[in-house]
């Protein structure tokens, strides 16, 4: 069931948001130890939301657009009382002082926390493999990845653990895992959505947004974190979207875009096909599509793993042992820095804190992580160039479907290669979504994003609610 | 104005060794090794973008810049100490309590 359907129901007084939550719960514990798709389920707190929920209802006050909606959260996102891990063992058993903003938000809006989701460790990885606790399976197919960072909350709505979850997408981290899984999912502009509490991976390009069933849920979910916070000073001080407001208007007139640069090599034919049926779709519904080149997207994946890692490694800087989380305590405090580092942190965020460590040292600042910059700035402008021309940009979400657990994890570049579609948005702050679109190989489901300039969100989900109304049958 | 990608020195166990250690890592003689020769490999990568010319492109640190964002100079609650604290590795006297920094252990 939607979350919207759950809310009115709630909101309307038929249903108890007690029994949506017995329902969400029985299934964790049928198809949860397969799944894998939490590190935590908060059973007795959501009981607690639930019954708030019913008691608000039934003494005639409003709960809130997401009334009763049972919700899951990506273990980065800071909950007060409740283990907040990154899927690390650096952090322990910490259980945050503070929720964060999002967190807040969804509470006044009336949703019910399930669970905290497993993830890739700090948001490294894009098959949810990288999980100091074990990796989480594609409810699709359970011998599969669910993509990643954010595979546990792409799962937990996928195997309606939840009705809608929430993530972070630094660089693909949220659309990538929502095409695997069958499910849509948003990357907000950049600065939409506050991070206070969000555990920073790299932050000039982090972002929370949600994973839904369906199109209209993910805007409701959107508009509710939206927003401007005093606490974040890289929220932008816009009002919140009327993005459900758009979905109905169609796509008459709107120009569109399939980005030649990011169709190419790599991308497995049937997602490429999928994705110009896509195209083809909106052309049917009245938009105006053609094919554009976006020639600096080609070195995003480059820039990506230059800049990302760079403020990883600043800001993973702050695990040392001193405030939170593991301490493997030594006689002097700089041997208990490394002890704790080198115990709490796996491989790949250790081989992420170095190669960042080094584009930012003396001597090779310039040609790497300075060069990144500029290429940066140079996908910026071609973006903006397309974007004279197109109101939204149309790609693959993932140059494939779910591949096999264990399949990609021998080579790092190989898993880089999975962000090649998303990190070009990621860069340029723009928001973007995955709309599921048909199947792939092995009848694995496609997910097509749609991308827009900052701050077009409406533009964005009038074409993804489009592209909802127009996928071939059998679309996840 | 870009140098020819061939001219940055590939990178050495010894380079990995110094940055492990300005990151605060410990690596055994193996992961030094399989480090190296990932980081290598990812830095190949990275040679398309290393070798570009970007003239005068100018750096991108933030997509969306905002400058000198301040919030209302008021008094407000802060985080609860005992509950900071009690989430603390050791805590002494409303501190963290850490091992010595400076000198030997006692």
């Amino acid at each position: 069931m939607t979350a919207l359907r759950i809310a009115d129901a709630v909101r309307r007084g038929d249903r108890l948001a007690t029994d949506v939550l017995e329902e969400h719960l029985a299934r964790i514990e049928t198809l949860e130890g397969e799944i894998h798709a939490f590190n935590h389920v908060t059973r007795e707190e959501a009981h607690a939301a639930a019954e708030a929920v019913d008691t608000a209802v039934s003494e005639g006050r409003d709960p809130g657009p997401l009334a009763g909606v049972p919700v899951a959260l990506k273990d980065n996102l800071c909950t007060r009382r409740v283990p907040t891990t990154c899927s690390s063992r650096i952090l322990g058993h910490w259980r945050p002082p503070y929720d964060a903003s999002v967190v807040e938000r969804l509470a006044a809006a009336g949703a019910v926390v399930v669970g905290k989701t497993n993830m890739d460790e700090f948001a490294m990885g894009s098959s949810t493999e990288n999980s100091a606790f074990g990796p989480t399976r594609n409810p699709l197919a359970t011998d599969r990845v669910p993509g990643g960072s954010s595979g546990g909350s792409a799962a937990a709505v996928a195997a309606d653990f939840s009705a809608l979850s929430f993530g972070s997408d630094t660089g693909g981290s949220i659309r990538q895992p929502a095409a695997l899984c069958g499910v849509v999912g948003v990357k907000p502009t950049f600065g939409r959505v506050s991070r206070y509490g969000l555990i920073a991976f790299a932050s000039s390009l982090d972002q929370v947004g949600p994973f839904a069933v369906d199109v209209a849920d993910a805007a409701v979910s959107t508009e509710v974190i939206s927003g401007p916070d005093a606490r974040d000073t890289t929220s932008i001080p816009v009002p919140v979207p009327d993005l459900v407001g758009q979905l109905d208007r169609g796509v008459d007139g709107l120009r569109v875009g399939l980005v030649t640069e990011l169709m190419g090599e790599g991308v497995e034919p049937e997602v490429a096909a999928r994705t110009r049926e896509a195209a083809d779709a909106l052309a049917a519904a009245g938009a105006l599509v053609d094919e554009v080149s976006v020639p600096a997207t080609v070195y995003g994946l480059s820039a990506y793993y230059l800049i990302a890692p760079a403020e990883a490694s600043s800001n993973l800087a702050r695990f040392d042992g001193v405030r939170f989380g593991l301490r493997e305590e030594r006689p002097t405090m700089g041997e208990t820095y490394d002890a704790t580092r080198t115990a709490g942190f796996g491989p790949e965020v250790k081989r992420r804190i170095m190669l960042g460590t080094y584009a930012l040292s003396a001597g090779y600042y310039d040609a790497y992580y300075g060069k990144a910059q500029r290429v940066r700035t140079m996908i910026i402008r071609d973006f903006e160039a397309a974007y004279e021309q197109h109101d939204v940009l149309l790609s693959p979400s993932s140059p494939c479907v779910a591949f096999p657990i264990g399949d990609k994890t021998a080579d790092p570049w190989t898993m880089y290669r999975n962000d090649v579609c998303t990190v070009p948005s990621s860069l340029a702050g723009h928001p973007a979504i995955s709309v599921p679109f048909g199947s792939g190989d092995h009848g694995l489901p496609v997910g097509v994003q749609v991308m827009a300039p900052a701050l077009e969100e409406e533009t964005m989900f009038r074409v993804a609610a489009a592209l909802e109304r127009a996928a071939p049958e059998g679309t996840a | 104005m870009s140098e020819p990608p061939s001219s940055t020195p590939r990178i050495t166990a010894e380079d990995v060794a110094k940055v492990a250690s300005l990151a605060r890592l410990t690596l055994s003689d193996d992961e030094l090794s399989e480090f190296t020769g990932q980081l290598q490999s990812i830095l190949d990568h990275a040679r398309d973008v290393e070798a570009l010319d970007v003239g005068d492109m100018p750096p991108t640190a933030h997509p969306y810049p905002l400058v000198n964002v301040t919030r209302p100079d008021e008094v407000a609650s802060c985080l609860d100490r005992g509950e900071v604290l009690a989430e603390a590795p050791a805590a002494s006297q409303g501190m963290f309590r850490v091992p010595p920094v400076l000198g030997d252990a006692p």
